[in-house]
């Protein structure tokens, strides 16, 4: 099993697609990188000799934002947003959509599952 | 959808030139606006202004992480003081 960039570990899918599998690749990455390295798209990722493993690997770690430093990346735009007390800092830390989606209902990605409140359909007062 | 770029970022004229000849004299002043709409640009750091949210003027210090985002965004437009609580039927909070 190949490994590109520290513990991801493509298997026999063709590396066009086996590079989404590390975070930060997607369709338009992957296609970037095998363009600039010259490797067919198709060619399956346990077929790839070590040179040009060692191609793809450097030229993600030079010029690509990938796994661990990515997330990290996110967090701390996330976490400036927080600090300086603005709206998206706010909505960020209530755990609510941050884009302005309405949360009357649906907004489930950001709120978790349904916390059910016991009489809320009921006649009121 | 994100600002065409050929416009540059949205900067109120009048409360730029009134910082702009604060920062002339030297002199830090909270300045009162409505402008809320008005990007916060460098020159703007380490000055505080009252930004209006619909009712009352909330005081927003200026620092350089806020470089970029807009006044508005500082000084929050509603109160939300919590869901009714169930036993007592009122509004609970504060």
């Amino acid at each position: 099993m190949p490994r590109i960039v520290g513990v991801d570990i493509p298997e026999r899918k063709p590396i066009r697609y086996a590079l989404r599998y590390i975070h930060g690749i997607g369709p338009k990455h992957a296609d970037e990188i095998l363009e600039r390295t010259g490797i067919d798209p198709s060619k399956r990722a346990f077929e790839l000799s070590e040179n040009e493993i060692a191609m793809v690997s450097t030229l993600i770690d030079s010029e690509y934002v990938v796994e661990g430093a990515l997330r990290r990346q996110v967090a701390q735009n996330i976490s400036r947003l927080r600090e300086i007390r603005c709206y998206k800092g706010d909505r960020h830390r209530r755990g609510l959509p941050v884009h302005g989606q309405r949360t009357k209902c649906n907004a489930r990605t950001r709120k978790g599952r349904k916390k059910t409140v016991a009489g809320k359909k009921g006649v009121k007062g | 959808m994100a600002r065409s770029l050929k416009k540059g970022p949205y900067v109120d004229e009048r409360l730029y030139t009134r910082i702009d000849k604060l920062n002339q004299q030297n002199r830090r002043e909270a300045v009162k606006t409505w402008a809320r709409a008005c990007t916060i640009v460098p020159e703007f750091i380490g000055h505080t202004f009252k930004v209006h949210n619909g009712r009352a003027f909330v005081d927003v210090f200026v620092t350089e992480d806020m470089v970029g985002h807009k006044l508005g965004e500082f000084a929050l437009t509603r109160t939300f003081r919590g869901h009714t609580n169930k036993k007592e039927g009122i509004r609970s909070g504060r």
